[in-house]
């Protein structure tokens, strides 16, 4: 038996609400998930009502038996919640509706993510009640409780083992900034950075500056996965999923930061397999989507997945190889969570696929492979390869 | 608390209701550092757990461990997430292995001037920070100095 996904399913629709700065949307959230689902099935040529199957991360609060009651399905078939916070789950949301569909489970699935933090609350702050039990209690008594402090820990021991300097760092914030003043959408069009404002930002946790941490944005994303047979007959050429993995390395989940492994994005163990699922090497990568919550997320992402030796960060991350069109490795091309809007990262996939598409806002010339990796430093993380018709 | 390292106002730890960390928290109040072993194949681990990861026992206990340790890594933090930190400016957490116990990790502050240079490897000693008086039960932190 041949157990993988390569080449059969693709993405055949995407679509996305516009994105608005954290609380700023009119719309509650349950809206924004309607409304980013039918225009990714607008984008497909197809009706939402012929939507069988829902897979989401994160916890998202959109239940898909109440999107399938509210679009008027003809029948539910698969609805899957991803386990895990944050964007560890972009990728693996992914991989569930792939894999539903390979299967026969289900014949054409929305994968989709909602976030109205102004209806229910932001993820930068720290719990504000009197009293604190479980992990929780051995960390926010000592003003640990964020997610940027809940990673800088890792990432400052990663760059203190290998001597990374704050520049390579800078490269990753600016070069999703400088992607985002061609892309539209971006919430951060119009808004440029460079290094002096980078340098001059204030620190938010060492070693993040306000400029390497993502946004926080209200808005929705979606995409339609149908089986490779039927991808064909869609407006859009299909971008097949070649491969995705999710999981982490071993007790990375131990509590309190015990994690045996630490200063890690968690990919040690995943990049491997998607890799070989895909049939693809690190060189035949064309474009890159690296999920941004922190910037350092991103450094070890690219390194563990062998495009950078943990040693040469300092030369590798230069501004000019992370920017599309000619850098050697264009990375976060639509701007992503630092510049274009903080969707929990589905937008890097929908970046992904619109790069095989030929339809970027800073399109990589003859993109056959594109990667996403998601949410790196949480457990479980995922990452996911689309190609090209070329690539099967 | 006005030798508390960090401005009064955060969450205050409590013991979880399931019991599983009741015994470190008790023994931070006698200036003591409890820590979860196996008792069938000796290993430590942190956080606590119902099972041991090394022999998969769920025979557990709680055995006391020297105050010091070694600087694994941390962070200076500068933007305040918490309104009670509004006006505390930056602070380090450190995160501290503890060799005598397997190398198990814990967090704390890194007591001193909150700018100073954080040798990660250095060791630190244990400091017993007492809140007495917190409602609506006293507890006690840990913290770290460099030694």
């Amino acid at each position: 038996m041949n157990r993988t996904l390569r080449g059969k399913v693709a993405v055949v629709g995407v679509g996305e609400t516009d994105y608005y700065k954290r609380g700023e949307s009119e719309d509650p959230e349950f809206k924004l998930a309607l409304k980013a689902i039918m225009r990714a099935c607008a984008s497909a040529g197809i009706s939402p009502k012929e939507v069988d199957g829902f897979a989401s991360y994160s916890n998202d609060r959109s239940d898909p038996s109440r999107l399938a009651a509210a679009l008027g399905c003809k029948e539910l078939r698969f609805s899957n919640m991803q386990w895990g916070g944050g964007g560890g789950g972009g990728s693996g949301a992914i991989a569930n509706a792939a894999a539903a569909v390979a299967t026969g489970l289900a014949d054409c699935v929305v994968v989709f993510r909602a976030l109205a933090q102004g209806q229910f609350g932001r993820f930068g702050q720290g719990p504000q009640r009197n009293t604190i039990a479980g992990d929780m209690a051995h960390t926010v008594p000592y003003g640990l409780m964020s997610p940027a402090q809940m990673f800088a820990m890792k990432v400052v021991r990663f760059m203190s083992d290998h001597k990374v300097d704050q520049s390579a760092l800078r490269a990753i914030s600016l070069a999703s900034y400088h992607h985002a003043q061609n892309n539209p959408r971006a919430v951060m069009h119009g808004r440029p950075l460079d290094e002096a404002k980078y340098d001059a930002s204030r620190w938010i946790v060492e070693p993040f500056h306000l400029f390497d941490c993502c946004l926080e944005n209200d808005g929705a994303a979606a995409m339609v996965l149908v089986s490779a047979e039927r991808a064909k007959d869609f407006a859009n050429p299909p971008a097949y999923v070649l491969g995705a993995t999710i999981g982490s390395h071993f007790r990375a989940g131990a509590s309190v930061h015990n994690a045996p492994d630490y200063a890690t994005s968690a990919f040690k163990t995943l990049a491997p397999r998607l890799y070989e699922m895909a049939g693809v090497k690190p060189a035949d990568v064309d474009v890159l989507q690296s999920y941004e919550n922190f910037t350092g997320g991103v450094l070890m992402s690219i390194v563990e997945h062998g495009f950078c030796a943990p040693d040469e960060c300092n030369e590798f991350f230069t501004p000019e190889r992370l920017m599309a069109p000619g850098g050697g490795l264009p990375t976060n091309t639509s701007g992503g969570n630092l510049a274009e809007c903080y969707m929990h990262g589905l937008g890097l996939n929908i970046e992904a696929v619109r790069q095989i598409w030929g339809q970027s806002t800073n399109q990589v010339d003859g993109a056959d492979v594109a990667m996403v990796i998601s949410g790196p430093m949480v457990t479980p993380v995922s990452n996911s390869i689309f190609g090209s018709e070329a690539t099967l | 608390m006005s030798n508390a390292y960090l401005n009064p106002g955060l969450p205050q730890p409590v013991p979880s209701p399931d019991g599983l960390d009741k015994p470190f928290w008790e023994g931070l109040r006698n200036e003591q550092i409890f820590l979860q072993r196996c008792s069938s194949c000796h290993g430590w681990q942190w956080g606590p757990e119902f099972v041991c990861h090394h022999c998969l026992s769920m025979k557990l206990t709680f055995e006391q461990v020297a105050g010091e340790g070694i600087i694994y890594s941390y962070e200076r933090v500068w933007h305040p997430v918490h309104p009670a930190l509004k006006e505390q400016g930056p602070y380090i957490v450190v995160l501290v292995s503890l060799p005598q116990a397997g190398d198990v990790r814990l967090v704390g502050n890194l007591l001193g001037d909150p700018e100073q240079k954080v040798p990660i490897g250095a060791g630190v000693r244990a400091v017993f920070e007492h809140h007495p008086d917190a409602k609506p039960a006293a507890f006690t932190l840990l913290q770290w100095q460099l030694t």
